[in-house]
């Protein structure tokens, strides 16, 4: 029943009112299915409109889980199975099913207004609409009110209670246990004990229906394999999780506080949101009146010694680029995390995007180089923010790190990594010398060119940092136009440097010469290497975006063709024109959806087709 | 600090670049007059200003100091006084700087009551790009800007400051010793964020524009010195007060010499006679106009880290979190 060739791997879409609580239920579904071992990976795609009017196209939200044995690396492509809460999820919905998938749709709210306020003439249920599909038409609303009755629930609450019937059915469909999302349950519904209660009843409640009613008998052939994973420990884990821990592990790696400093922006929240709970690990947080305030406190933060970090999205960090430059002049560590979504302006807020490739590299007044990093996956942040904050302690200068929102929000099982397995983040000793602390707080490292980092509070070091140019000697204002020059150079080595610290890039998988290669960053990552793996072609995926990787530019020299899929209108392949001798294929892609593997496996094919 | 340091050694190496004449020259001295008086340690003192002339300050202060970005000298330094609340954290700013371009900030650092003493050069004009009216500028000011003269009302820094929620507004005059050494004790020694505007002569663009009231001659009959439980009385010989007036609600002047129990006693705490005293013209109200304290914006965020931001576990311990798995 899968249309990808792709049998390992199972697609569930779960779709209703925003306000039905979809976006919990997935999650719950996610975990779960993790427990039980199977390989999962999770793609939230809710709207804009906090809780849009009832019942309409707009106003839907959806849950995507994909399921099964394989590497999975994408949230899927075409759902293998819905869950339609109302009309409009369905007609939002259904074109993205091939024929044959299985739908799963709530009767009660089938309704005349409802089937109109989905633009639907006739009912799609009896009008022919679902005869190539698999329907299991339940009455889920009814069904749960009345398993819910005894608990005198108001009739909205009661009615939220729906999402946990509805994945007792998926739960029973797909083999999963019951005690984790009830203990779940039991923890996140502590504090109202009624609705706790409900809850739980309308869980066991729909596993029983999906048992005792024949709609099981139509998914009784799906038997998930366990996924073939990497010895060790495991768990479900969202960008905004790793890269919160991440961000933790690197002030524990340095010894130092981490300040985390932010302006609520989608789809950056949840990591603040994550790292206030990480007080215990020497993490504060303080959310600021504006994204400029944010980074500005960040870099007080830094300025006092702790590891400054902020994070935004794209119209967010449009707003900060001129304290960046300041973080720049002044050398002062400093994290930006850049959480993507769809531009320009608003643009689509919830929806990801990769394009703020040219914000990071080149969005500032003045030359103002700074390290740009990416994380490919929702587990990758973790590593990623440590190795963004051993950048910026290094080498004293701000340094982006760019995710989106699809990893923001998708959840991954994640090998849980051994922190003995990473090197402590050193920062640069303050010099003992007789000269001025002014020139002192200037000294640098012969290889990073970071400069010591002092700080207000170190007895007899007092001296006076700022945005107007430095002598290169004293550290003192100066507008000799020589130093500027020398200046001007000196930042440009030092986000150099970076590149003698990073290694070599490495091909990802397939032949390291040939007629081929694909070369991805960020978030595609997943549907990449799935493509890739399909059509045996290399895959380069790129981790840090400036400095390139000393060997990129040979690297890409091995092969005749190089395919550049990108969620933008084509900044990387203008990057790698920029720095290299190549000329890329772009593939470009701004629909506010990840690729589909299908799509990138046909460029592919194409392309392959065009050289023989 | 076994020796005590003297004004002297608050001074740097580096040249004073203001125009000769300018207000900041008096207030500089005052500020390392006060940091002597007041006894404090040079490491850890921390100047931070935004841009304009006033923002020039940090560079000839002999303590640590960043020059940063316009209007942003709050926001920096709320980050500065978390990082390390045990710092002195003073912040140097302008009334463009503060109450134009980083209105924001200062709105919001006073509400939150950082421990920050803010320091308003009111000059009521740009200075530093040559001489356009400011949000302080009053309605009618002739600049390369508004050569018809301005249209726009100004803005009144005190009032701001009671309406974010400030728990501390006072006012000096550039060239008063006197009163200056007592505002900046008082805002020093203050927790939380300390607000002190300080009237300051623009010698080459907006010259003599407090004259009216900063005149040596005359301003013990234009200026009213508060004092905390004391007579709000003015005058060469303490011969006038300030009374309330019941019937048109607001302040006016009063013969202290006839009429001494109708004057008025400056009550700090009042929130309801400070904004009136703010906007009082003649006499002008200077010193400690408001002080209420309340609890600072570093404390409260330190009481929800008891661990005071050091580390009580590491990652290892919450890596796992509650739904972990082996796979073999």
């Amino acid at each position: 029943m899968n249309r990808n060739n792709d049998l390992e791997s199972i697609v569930i879409r779960i779709a209703g009112d925003s306000g039905d609580g979809i976006q919990l239920m997935g999650s719950q579904f996610a975990v779960s299915t993790a427990l039980a071992g199977a390989d999962f990976a999770t793609f939230p795609d809710y709207p804009a409109e906090i809780r849009a009017p009832v019942g309409t196209t707009f106003g839907v939200s959806a849950y995507q889980i994909n399921l099964g044995g394989g590497p999975i690396t994408t949230a899927g492509d075409a759902p293998d199975v819905l869950v339609a809460f109302n009309p409009a999820a369905l007609r939002v919905s259904l074109p993205m099913l091939d024929k044959g998938a299985l739908v799963i749709v709530n009767n009660d709210t089938f309704t005349a207004r409802n089937l109109a306020k989905a633009g639907y003439n006739k009912d799609p249920r009896e009008d022919g609409t679902l005869n190539d599909y698999q329907v299991v038409a339940a009455d889920i609303s009814h069904l749960n009110l009345e398993a819910v009755k005894e608990y005198g629930l108001s009739k909205s609450e009661g009615g939220r209670c729906k999402n946990f019937y509805a994945l007792g059915m998926l739960l029973w469909m797909f083999d999963r246990e019951l005690p984790s999302v009830q203990e779940w349950i039991n923890r996140r519904l502590a504090g109202t004990p009624t609705m706790r209660d409900a809850n739980i009843k309308a869980l066991h409640a729909g596993h029983a229906f999906a048992e005792t009613t024949e709609l099981s008998a139509n998914l009784s052939q799906i038997r998930l394999p366990t996924a073939d994973m990497e010895p060790g420990d495991y768990r479900s884990i969202t960008g905004a999780e790793a890269l919160a821990l991440g961000l933790a592990a690197a002030g524990e790696l340095a010894d130092r506080s981490v300040m985390f400093c932010s302006y609520p922006i989608t789809p950056a929240s949840p990591l603040l949101h994550r790292l206030t709970h990480l007080a215990e690990l020497g993490v504060g947080t303080f959310q600021a009146e504006d994204e400029i305030a944010a980074i500005c406190a960040a870099i007080g933060a830094s300025y006092g010694g702790m590891i400054g970090v902020t994070s935004s999205s794209g119209p967010g960090i449009a707003l900060k680029t001129e304290a960046m430059g300041l973080a720049i002049s002044a050398e002062l560590p400093l994290v930006i995390v850049n959480w993507q979504r769809g531009g320009p302006s608003t643009g689509l807020p919830t929806k990801t995007e990769q394009s703020d490739l040219y914000q990071a590299v080149y969005g500032r007044n003045g030359d103002t180089p700074i390290p740009v990093l990416s994380a490919s996956t929702s587990g990758e942040c973790f590593e990623m923010a440590i190795e963004a904050t051993r950048i910026a302690l290094r080498h004293m200068t701000p340094v982006i790190l760019l995710a989106d929102g699809y990893l923001s929000n998708a959840a991954e099982p994640w090998r849980i990594p051994d922190l003995s397995d990473f090197a402590p983040i050193a920062t640069n000793p303050v010099p003992e010398s007789d000269e001025s602390p002014q020139r002192r707080a200037f000294t640098r490292d012969a290889k990073s060119l970071g400069r010591a980092w002092v700080t207000p509070g170190m007895p007899g070091l007092m001296h006076r940092i700022g945005g107007l140019e430095k002598d290169i000697n004293s550290g003192h204002i100066s507008y000799d136009p020589a130093n500027h020059q020398r200046m001007t150079d000196l930042r440009a080595a030092k986000v150099d440097a970076v590149a003698e610290f990073i290694g070599d890039q490495l091909i990802e998988q397939g032949p390291d010469s040939g007629d081929l290669v694909v070369v991805g960053w960020g978030s595609t990552y997943g549907p990449i290497y799935q493509a890739t793996r399909r059509t045996g072609v290399s895959f380069i995926h790129l981790r840090h975006l400036n400095p390139l990787p000393r060997n990129l530019g040979e690297l890409l020299g091995r092969f005749d063709k190089v395919l550049v899929p990108e969620m933008n209108n084509g900044q990387l392949t203008t990057l790698l024109r920029a720095n290299f001798r190549v000329e890329p294929v772009s593939f470009t892609k701004v629909t506010g959806q990840p690729f589909l593997i299908r799509e990138l496996v046909e460029k592919i094919e194409a392309l392959r087709g065009e050289a023989a | 600090m076994s020796d005590k340091l003297m004004p002297k050694d608050f001074a740097t190496s580096q040249e004073v670049r203001w125009c000769p004449g300018c207000g900041d020259y008096a207030i500089l001295k005052s500020v390392q007059k006060a940091l002597a008086d007041g006894g404090a340690d040079p490491a850890n003192t921390a100047f931070v200003s935004g841009i304009g002339c006033a923002s020039r300050f940090p560079y000839y202060v002999e303590t640590y100091g960043f020059h940063t970005i316009h209007g942003r000298a709050p926001a920096i330094a709320t980050g500065l006084k978390l990082a390390n609340p045990e710092l002195d954290v003073w912040v140097v700013t302008g009334d463009g700087d503060s109450l134009s371009i980083g209105g924001n900030h200062l709105m919001h650092a006073l509400r939150r009551n950082v421990g920050l003493k803010i320091l308003l050069f009111n000059n009521e004009i740009y200075g530093l790009t040559k001489g356009q009216y400011s949000p302080t500028s009053r309605v009618g000011t002739q600049s390369p800007s508004s050569p018809a003269g301005s249209v726009d009302t100004p803005v009144s820094p005190g009032q701001v400051a009671m309406g974010c929620g400030a728990h501390f507004f006072a006012r000096g005059v550039d060239t008063d010793k006197v009163g200056m050494s007592h505002v900046l004790q008082q805002a020093h020694a203050f927790v939380g964020t300390s607000f002190v505007e300080i009237f300051q002569n623009c010698i080459v663009y907006n010259e003599d524009v407090f004259a009216d009231f900063t005149e040596r001659k005359t301003a013990a009959d234009t200026q009213l010195h508060l004092k905390h439980g004391e007579p709000m009385l003015f005058g060469k010989h303490n011969d006038k007060g300030i009374r309330f007036n019941q019937d048109s609600w607001s302040l006016e002047v009063v013969d202290a010499m006839t009429s001494p129990d109708e004057v008025l006693v400056h009550d700090e705490g009042n929130a309801v006679v400070a904004r009136m005293l703010i906007d009082l013209h003649m006499p002008v109200a200077m010193g400690v106009i408001y002080r209420q304290p309340a609890v600072s914006f570093e404390d409260a965020f330190y009481a929800h880290h008891p661990s005071r931001m050091k580390r009580k576990k590491s990652v290892r311990d919450l890596i796992k979190g509650p739904n972990s798995w082996t796979v073999d």
